[in-house]
């Protein structure tokens, strides 16, 4: 098998026992890019000066014994996460010039595990989207059809993982944006608790829901990112100072005494007969490992939409206001005065999905609206919070379909804002709940991946890792590979 | 007698004395070169979030413990959004719904002794902004970040003042407190206490409030006061034509002393304030406010009831023997070393008060010590020296000198107080001024009373002024009415 193939586990172990180099491995995934990114677009910029340097000095700390958990791995980062010297253009006009003066949370502890990086994907501008196809460096293909969405924000995280481009990428997931991409492209994908990865250096979109995760082909992949993703930082006043999980550790651990919860509101009448039944085939695959599947209800989900395009609008219209052309990032030309710089850098600076946000959010937090809609909206979110908690009482891990639907050809729901918010209908409750969630590889249809989500409690990514394992090591919907690119 | 009760209330922002800023580790040191002192959190740069400076926090719960307020054990920061150009990150960080400081009382003495009590509605903590420099730069605007994320705390008054005298005497009693409690520098010259004044008008007996106009950012106590009063007679005189007064934030401006409008309310912002979520609730444990608490000085209204109650000072001039910290020391040092309260009193708050105003020195780089002052009044109360030579001896002391002794040495100006030496003096006068001495025998009593100075002068002056006064006049009197 090629090293494209292989899982970033299987390649750790294979530079592990030193039948191949960092150096290779780089060489051999940016030759991949060099080839085939210019039909994916996957990624924004390539650094594979860096990269290179960055693998010689992964091989030189193995060769001194100094070798970290991610030692000599390939890795790509979400084009959100600032990183030293290289532009970050959260894939809009307004950054395109951005070059960062440090390194986020994310970037750093990765980089000090020894990953390499080969570069920062493409993604919806400022992770505002569903479909990738809102960044100022054209849509995303999916490496499955090239004619369909590969999902958004992480688009370009996704389908270059999917592409075999890369064995692993960072994502973010206000929404869905890590979950989304993963099932449409047949990857898995791990948003953890809100708090657990710090946000430094992660360019906000809505602060009290964005978390970092870690995108790869397999469970056991996302553990080992994972490991060196989460820890507390002081830079962050709202990430977390708990004991370090081992994820790695409990990766096996056999799944009898579980319960699984297959909440009635995942499953509506309207839902894809198709989709539906591959979420509850994975519940049984479970359930033939020993795990006890029940009935549960989040009564309240309902409305998890609505209040989710209440709260990150505005979060995001505050968190977009700092750029205002005046100190870094885009500038009209000629301004002729204080007024005309604001309005033309940010008319021409963002993109219209981003515009739109910034004017519903606007709106919401506005004298007179404020009550009616951000209040209300918050009220809701501990209301979809209140129901897991109930739930949760009950079972370990939610299960459901991650999307309600196969990725849809580009260009499909283009001017449908409503159609396309509504994609996200499934994913959007663990991001109000600060839950984690993760979606996995559960079947094909059409040809086209299927992803199926799990939910845990709070802090049990480490469980939601283990059940996923354990699927994973009964099906082969993680292996299952697009024809693009060859073999 | 005029028809109209003023009323205002005042917002103060008080720059925090933190090294660093409220949200980044940066300096907070004033006067480093332009965005010398701007980070990556102070610059906005996307990715980048705050992080609660908690020396910020206790700070402001010192203030509030200070005016005995109820302290919120669980204060919000909130994001008050507009844009400008030395706001980077387009909000500003501040509290509303849930300030760390509730409501409170303040104690003010006016100069007539009588007391007032102005209430607190809350303060809140912020982050101060940058500084827009529009000289120098050719038709731009040069945008220095230094300031930005400096912390304050907002203090708001109820509207409970009724003239400028009120007001500025609140100004300087807070002025005093949050320097004495170590919060602020209380250097208004660099902008570390900055005054917004409220003012309305309302016909005498009125209980309704008229329409109010704010005026930003005065930073001087003699720049409040002349604002106060031109903003008192803009408003009498339009109400008086019968015209109503807009309401709307007006700017003043020192130099020439007149205000002129801003913004009306209409052109008003609106804030969308709103929770930040990159900030966690502040949180303050009842065990921290007792050790806050108990880290606080001794405050200038207690020093100042001391001091009225220990040595016997007048309300007024307690008052400003207690207003500072370095007076207070000061004061107490003289006292404690010369024995007598009263005197060092006099001589802190006149010749050396007169002394320090006219080289614009404050206390603490005064050439004079206290022990140098209390050996001066020492030599007064011993007949050392007359009190017109002790000014002569403190201008030495002042002058680097060395101490009243050596000054008293070195001049000669040490008092004759030899009767024999004195006696010697007055004969002389009198045999030089002959004709003077037989018209004051001549006149009656009321003219006698006024040519005895003209005696006195002449033998001050033969004893070049070291003679001491109260045996001259005797001895004048003696040798003349004999």
């Amino acid at each position: 098998m090629t090293l494209h193939q292989l899982s970033l586990t299987e390649l750790k172990s294979l530079l592990d026992d030193g039948k191949v180099s960092a150096r290779e491995l780089t060489d051999h995934f940016l030759a991949r890019i060099e080839k085939l990114d210019g039909e994916l677009n996957s990624f924004i910029t390539v650094t594979a000066e860096q990269a290179r340097r960055e693998a010689d000095a992964a091989d030189a700390a193995r060769s001194q014994g100094k070798a970290g958990l991610l030692n000599g791995l390939p890795i790509a980062h979400k084009d959100i996460f600032c990183t030293d010297g290289v532009r970050t253009s959260c894939a809009s006009r307004m950054l395109d010039n951005f070059i960062s003066p440090y390194d986020a949370t994310v970037v750093e502890r990765m980089r000090n595990a020894g990953a390499v990086m080969l570069g920062k994907t493409n993604m919806d501008e400022f992770a505002m989207g569903s479909s990738n196809e809102t960044s100022f460096y054209g849509p995303v293909k999916n490496p499955w059809d090239l004619s369909r969405v590969p999902g958004g924000s992480s688009g370009g995280s996704a389908a270059a993982i999917a592409g075999r481009l890369v064995p692993a990428a960072t994502g973010t997931d206000t929404g869905g944006s890590i979950r989304q991409p993963a099932a449409l492209n047949g990857i898995t994908g791990l948003k953890p608790t809100y708090g657990s990865i710090s946000r430094w250096g992660a360019v906000a979109f809505a602060s009290s829901l964005d978390q970092a995760g870690p995108m790869a082909k397999t469970a056991a992949d996302c553990a080992l990112m994972l490991q060196t993703m989460v820890g507390h930082d002081i830079k962050d006043a709202t990430s977390v100072d708990r004991p370090a999980d081992n994820y790695l550790a409990n990766l096996d651990k056999p799944l009898a005494g579980l319960t699984v919860g297959l909440p009635e509101e995942f499953f509506p009448a309207t839902l894809d007969d198709r989709i539906a039944t591959l979420a509850r085939e994975a519940a049984r695959e479970l359930e033939r490992q020993g795990a006890k599947v029940v009935s549960v209800s989040l009564p309240s989900i309902g409305l998890s939409v609505p209040a989710y395009y209440v709260i990150a609008p505005a979060e995001a219209s505050s968190n977009m206001s700092r750029f205002d052309g005046v100190r870094y990032g885009y500038r009209c030309q000629d301004p002729v005065d204080l007024m005309d710089l604001y309005k033309r850098s940010r008319s021409e600076g963002f993109g219209a999905e981003v515009q739109r946000r910034i004017l519903i959010g606007t709106y919401a937090l506005s004298h007179g609206y404020y009550d009616a809609y951000y209040v209300r909206a918050q009220k809701v979110r501990r209301l979809v919070r209140d129901d897991f908690v109930r739930a949760f009482e009950k079972v370990d891990v939610i299960l459901g379909p991650t999307t309600p639907e196969l990725a849809f050809p580009l260009g499909a729901k283009k001017n449908a804002p409503l159609t396309m918010y509504m994609t996200d209908i499934f994913t959007i409750a663990a991001n109000l709940a600060g839950l984690p969630a993760l979606s996995m590889p559960a079947g094909m249809i059409d040809q086209l991946p299927v992803g199926v989500q799990l939910i845990g409690n709070y802090f049990r990514e480490g469980q939601l890792l283990n059940v996923a394992h354990r699927y994973q090591q009964a099906t082969d919907w993680h292996r299952q590979a697009p024809a693009f690119g060859g073999e | 007698m005029s028809a109209w009760e003023t009323v205002i209330g005042l917002e103060i922002h008080v720059q925090l004395a933190t090294k660093t800023k409220i949200f980044s580790g940066a300096s907070t040191a004033f006067g480093a070169e332009p965005n010398s002192h701007a980070s990556l959190i102070d610059l906005a740069l996307p990715g980048t979030l705050p992080a609660l400076n908690r020396e910020a926090v206790n700070m402001a719960a010192k203030f509030g413990l200070a005016i005995g307020a109820e302290i919120n054990r669980r204060s919000i920061f909130e994001r008050k959004n507009y844009f400008y150009p030395d706001l980077p990150k387009g909000y500003q960080t501040t509290q509303l719904a849930e300030p760390i400081v509730g409501a409170g009382n303040f104690e003010i003495v006016l100069d007539d002794g009588s007391r007032k009590i102005v209430r607190i509605h809350h303060a809140h903590l912020e982050e101060d902004a940058g500084k827009s420099l529009h000289e120098d730069f050719h038709g731009m605007t040069g945008i220095d970040l230094n300031r930005a994320g400096t912390p304050l705390i907002e203090v708001v008054t109820e509207p409970d003042m009724r003239s400028a005298e009120e007001a500025v005497a609140f100004a300087r009693a807070l002025h005093s407190l949050v320097s004495a409690i170590g919060i602020c520098d209380g250097d208004m010259s660099q902008g570390s206490l900055r005054f917004d004044v409220n003012i309305s008008m309302r016909r005498k007996g009125e209980e309704k409030l008229g329409t109010r106009t704010e005026t930003k950012n005065l930073n001087s106590f003699r720049f409040m006061e002349m604002a106060i009063r031109k903003e008192v007679e803009r408003q009498i005189d339009i109400l008086e034509d019968g015209g109503s007064i807009i309401q709307e934030t007006r700017l003043f401006n020192g130099d020439t002393g007149e205000s002129r409008s801003m913004r009306s309310k209409e052109d008003a912002n609106d804030y969308r304030y709103f929770p930040c979520p990159d900030m966690l609730p502040v949180v303050l444990t009842e065990a921290q406010l007792v050790e806050l608490k108990n880290s606080l000085p001794e405050l200038p209204q207690q020093r100042q009831g001391r001091f009225i109650e220990q040595y016997g000072l007048s309300d007024y001039d307690a008052r400003i023997l207690s207003a500072d910290l370095a007076t207070s020391d000061y004061f107490e040092a003289v006292t404690k070393q010369s024995g007598d309260a009263k005197m060092a009193a006099n001589w802190i708050m006149g010749e050396l008060a007169a002394k320090l105003n006219a080289e614009e020195k404050t206390i603490a780089d005064c050439p004079v010590s206290a022990a140098h002052l209390a050996e001066l009044i020492a030599r007064l109360k011993d007949n050392t020296i007359s009190s017109k030579i002790a000014k002569q001896v403190f201008e030495g002391c002042w002058n680097g000198e060395g101490s009243p002794d050596q000054v008293i040495e070195a001049r000669g100006l040490k008092q004759v107080s030899d009767t024999g030496e004195l006696q010697k003096m007055v004969d002389q006068v009198i045999a030089d001024n002959a004709s003077q001495a037989q018209a004051y025998r001549d006149a009656d009593e009321i003219k006698r009373t006024k040519m005895f100075g003209f005696f006195v002068g002449q033998a001050m002056k033969a004893s070049r002024g070291k003679a001491n006064p109260q045996q001259l006049n005797e001895l004048l009197q003696k040798a003349l009415n004999s």
